[in-house]
């Protein structure tokens, strides 16, 4: 099925006449187009929710301040995205923020990466003009060997409340209690694993700023001492694009660019935090042939000449019967479709089986 | 006609079971005349029904006694037996129990010519304290359902929706969204299923005519509905109701089962084809959950957190579906607005603002409870001509409109009238119908903390402006009141009160300034006076005062000594005492003790 081209729409922003596809928001025409609206509780895998009010803008015929990232576009519209009174409110709520976040960035592994400290920097703002009690951070939640929460940092913006519900369909955190003392939580406070979390650190991928963060790097180097190289997860046949946080010759994190390849953005468990391997020193780095009792390391194409030989020997000898074939959901689904090719049309058995179905 | 319809020529004796008067022993009142009656051998001729609320709360346990409409408040069982014996003797009354406006006042005898009745209209109340809430003869009886036959018998949903519209009626939930508007939306949003929802979490503090409303008349709530779901095209309907309110729901339930037995709810509804159903959801008390969007999260089974708007419920509101969500108080007057036609309606009240409003009339006025009045009445005509002013002759000093998102009138402005427009234009709102009347003993530093306080436990913590900048604000007011405020923290209230409205997700944070908004309005100067003499004229900031004993007026009789419970106090007998200053926990006892009055707090 081919689908309908989407209605174009047209709008002005900040005077500048432009075009968007319908169903889309005020705030992904602005991206789109080079407009910087600040943001903190969006994330495009995510549902608009509009609770941190940063983005908000004017409309002409709507009262008060929208949020651009819940607002979907309407023919004509008209949209203002910075004003005096736009900026004054911007500023206030991220002092408000400021007010009730523990300052304590020295430390923090999202120092640099992290979207408060960004905003508060374009802002210019040294030190809130508010003061005041600060939300409880609770103890014991420090429960397990790869997230790390820290509730004092956190900033409420639900996002690893909505990527567990919406994207992962786990529930494991939810908001508990109300008002100011509001922190999003495990059901009465449980350990994560006890919750029932997956590990897949997704929530750690959303969050804005240093509550949730990734234990195996930390203090393992800030942010802008690491090079960014995108790469295949080699964990499955899906091939998500993932995205190496390398320091000095070595992987200390992994991510997902938001919007590349098949996974958009998100990852499992074992993608996130499964690397540790590659920097294993039992690791394999070159295949080994067996020679006279002991593993020699030879070429590729070596190595596939023993196999291809042996192989050719065994069905020769034994019949096709003798072979079997085990294949790997590492692989992709046209690799595991010419492995089986090969075992029913070159070996000429219907020995073949998959480690799924184990 | 049933044994409990108000039959011609019967005698009833009317005892109210509303939660107030019930928590004021009218449960055993009520038994103690059917005693009395047995007793008198009078079974045959009179009757004992026990019915919602008044509005009279502060009055209870309020009895009458129909045809006549005989009054007696605030009846003690040792009262019952001399009204019984009065009344099977020669159908008369106790004098001597009437209400009487003052103590030396001539009694008032009939409960119609009592000020508090006088001068109200009474619509969504018509047969609350009149009818047996769980027995729905005694509804048909006066009335209910008429409208719901009349709807499917001879309007269709178009034109329904045309009257509702012509009336002028109002959302009374807060927003005062035009009612007809609203439902002519829902009907014209796609899509077959659709949702009628009743809003009766009544979250604010003080507001109680939601409750009071189903606790008397249950099926004035259920007919709305039904004509609303009518009027949609929706087949289902949830009363969201919170938990709080046991004896609302548990007479919803019995209602709800009557109403159903009697065809008026369910399957094929009076023949007409047409089928509605009715649910109740028990809220868990959060007041947001009265915000549409949040309130329809909890019926899903999900946080009570409002989401914005649009969309808004009418195009898709529970689960998705098209949603028409009305308060309690704006259901209970459709029926009347379609018996009685659009036209009547219209004709109470004043331009933008027709028909009636129900007030929770509380705080330091004489006759506080339930007042159901036309729209266009001035502030205070409500307060002075049904409340009867402030207790002991006092001034009031201000008048609090609308609840934790309303705003406080000063005595200047009472004469405003009650209308959506120009309550909004002086900074409060008609709102839920939330009045609290304050006299001088109330600071109104105090009275703007005490909201806040509210609204930032209430806040869902959604958003950042009403999660932090309500705390901000309270912490601020907190400190002005204990006399730790600095120059400057008015502007700063003002400039948060300023970002938190505009910034804020949902009417909650938009609304949550109000209160403090207008009391640094209209009483700037007691603000100022906290903060630069540190002195609260009220006297009701503890932290801004202390007690002293007057030398000359003190006998030295050691009174206060002994009930002083931080021993505090010293001096020989028969010598002035004084009290320590720094000892001192400013509890009053030794005011309340002090034989010769000699204590002051300054
Ligand atoms: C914080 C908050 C609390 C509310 N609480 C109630 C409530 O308890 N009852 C109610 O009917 N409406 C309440 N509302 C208003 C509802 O959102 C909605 O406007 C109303 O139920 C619509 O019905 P109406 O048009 O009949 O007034 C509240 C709104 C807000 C923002
Ligand atoms: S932990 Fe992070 S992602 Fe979750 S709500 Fe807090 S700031 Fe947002
Ligand atoms: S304004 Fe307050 S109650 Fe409303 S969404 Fe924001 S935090 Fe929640
Ligand atoms: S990004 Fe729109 S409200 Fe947070």
């Amino acid at each position: 099925m081919t689908q309908a081209p989407a209605q174009i729409i047209t709008l002005t922003i900040d005077g500048l006449p432009l075009e968007a596809r319908a169903g889309q928001t005020v705030l992904e025409v602005c991206r789109e187009n080079g407009i910087q609206i600040p943001t903190l509780c969006h994330d495009p895998r995510l549902e608009p929710y509009g609770a941190c009010r940063l983005c908000i803008v004017q409309i002409e015929g709507v009262r008060g301040f929208p949020t651009s990232c819940t607002t979907r576009v309407a023919e004509g519209m008209s949209v203002t995205t910075n004003s005096p009174e736009i900026a004054d409110l911007r500023r206030s709520i991220v002092e408000l923020l400021l007010s009730d976040h523990e300052l304590r960035c020295l430390s923090c592994d999202s120092a640099g990466a992290c979207a408060l400290q960004d905003i508060a920097y374009e802002f210019g703002i040294e030190e809130s003009p508010y003061t005041g009690e600060r939300h409880r951070v609770r103890e014991g939640q420090d429960d397990n060997d790869l997230i790390e929460r820290d509730y004092s940092k956190c900033i409420l913006c639900g996002r690893c409340v909505r990527i567990c519900h919406e994207v992962q369909g786990c529930d494991v955190v939810g908001y508990t209690d109300r008002g100011f003392e509001a922190i999003p939580n495990t059901p009465y406070a449980l350990s994560l694993e006890a919750a029932g979390c997956e590990f897949c650190g997704q929530c750690v991928s959303t969050c804005p700023v240093g509550a949730l963060t990734d234990k195996p790097s930390r203090y393992q180097g800030r942010v802008w001492e690491t090079t960014r190289v995108e790469s295949i997860c080699g964990y499955c046949g899906v091939g998500c694009t993932v995205e190496y946080h390398v320091k000095d010759g070595r992987i200390i994190s992994t991510g997902a660019p938001i919007g590349r390849g098949v996974n958009g953005g998100n990852l499992c468990a074992k993608g996130r935090y499964g690397w540790s391997f590659t920097h294993s020193p039992d690791r394999l780095t070159a295949p080994l042939v067996r020679r006279d009792g002991k593993l020699v390391e030879v070429t590729w194409d070596e190595a596939v000449r023993v196999v291809a030989d042996n192989l050719a020997r065994i069905r020769d000898e034994h019949g096709p019967g003798a072979v079997g074939g085990l294949a790997s959901a590492k692989c992709t689904n046209e690799e595991n479709y010419l492995f089986q090719k090969l075992l029913r049309t070159a070996i000429g058995t219907h020995n073949i089986d998959h480690c799924a179905r184990l | 006609m049933t044994p409990h319809a108000p039959t011609q020529g019967s005698t009833i004796i009317r005892v109210c079971t509303g939660s107030g008067c019930a928590m004021n022993g009218s449960l055993e009142v009520a038994d103690a005349f059917e005693a009395a009656i047995a007793q008198a051998g009078a079974n045959d001729s009179v009757r004992v029904v026990r019915t919602g609320c008044h509005g009279m709360c502060g009055s209870g346990p309020i009895v009458t006694v129909a045809p006549d409409g005989v009054f007696y408040p605030k009846v003690t069982l040792d009262r019952v037996t001399r009204i019984v014996e009065r009344l099977v003797a020669d159908g008369g009354y106790v004098s001597e129990f009437l209400f009487r406006p003052a103590e030396d006042a001539e009694p008032i005898v009939h409960y119609a010519d009592v000020p508090f009745n006088a001068a109200q209209r009474r619509i969504v109340l018509r047969r609350c304290g009149v009818v047996d809430p769980e027995d729905i003869d005694d509804a048909l009886a006066l009335g209910a359902y008429d409208g719901l036959r009349k709807a499917l018998e001879t309007l269709d949903p178009d034109s329904l929706i045309e009257q509702v519209k012509a009336s002028g009626l109002r959302g009374r939930g807060g927003a005062g969204f035009l009612t007809g508007q609203k439902w002519r939306f829902t009907r014209d949003a796609s899509g077959e299923v659709k949702y009628v929802i009743c809003n009766a979490d009544e979250g604010d503090p003080g507001a109680f005519m939601d409750r009071s409303v189903i606790e008397s008349d249950p099926h004035s709530v259920l007919e709305g509905m039904a004509i609303a779901a009518y009027a949609i095209g929706a087949h289902e309907g949830y009363v969201y109701v919170r938990a709080e309110y046991p004896l609302a729901v548990k007479r919803l339930r019995i209602a709800i089962a009557q109403a159903e037995e009697k065809g008026f709810l369910g399957e094929d509804i009076l023949g007409s084809g047409f089928c509605f159903e009715v649910k109740v959801r028990e809220g868990a008390g959060a007041f947001v959950c009265g915000e549409e969007t949040a309130l329809i999260a909890s019926i899903e089974g999900k946080r009570g957190m409002p989401k914005v708007r649009p969309p808004f419920p009418a195009t898709s509101g529970l689960w998705g579906k098209p949603t028409c969500i009305n308060n309690v108080e704006t259901l209970a007057n459709i029926a009347w607005i379609v018996v009685e036609g659009a036209e009547a309606y219209a004709s109470i009240g004043t331009g933008d603002s027709k028909g009636t409003k129900v007030f929770a009339l509380t705080g330091k006025v004489r006759y506080s409870g339930l007042v159901e009045v036309p729209m266009g009445m001035t502030v205070r005509d409500l307060v002075y001509g049904i409340g009867g002013g402030c207790a002991e002759g006092r001034d009031c000093k201000a008048v609090q409109i609308g609840g934790p998102s309303g705003g406080c009138l000063p005595f200047e402005l009472l004469d405003t009238l009650i209308e959506y427009e120009a309550l909004t234009e002086v900074g409060a709102i008609v709102g839920s119908g939330g009045m609290v009347v304050v006299d001088h003993e109330t600071c109104m530093v105090d009275f703007a903390r005490y909201f806040l306080t509210f609204t930032q436990e209430e806040s869902c913590g959604k958003c950042i402006p009403c999660r932090i900048g309500t705390k901000r604000m309270l912490e601020i007011v907190t400190r002005i009141t204990e006399g730790e405020g600095q120059e400057g923290d008015i502007e700063k209230l003002e400039k948060l009160a300023r970002d938190v409205k505009n910034a804020s997700l949902c009417g909650l944070g938009q609304t949550a300034p109000n209160p403090m908004l207008t009391t640094i309005h209209y009483f700037r100067e007691e603000y100022e006076e906290h903060i630069r003499s540190r002195y609260c004229r009220a006297g009701a900031c503890t932290a801004l005062s202390h007690y002293v004993i007057d030398a000359g007026l003190c006998k030295g009789c050691a009174v206060c000594k002994k009930h002083c419970p931080v021993g505090a106090i010293w001096g020989e007998l028969k010598q002035p005492h004084t009290i320590s200053a720094e000892r001192c926990i400013k509890c009053g006892a030794c005011v309340e003790h002090c034989p010769f009055n000699a204590i002051k707090r300054v």
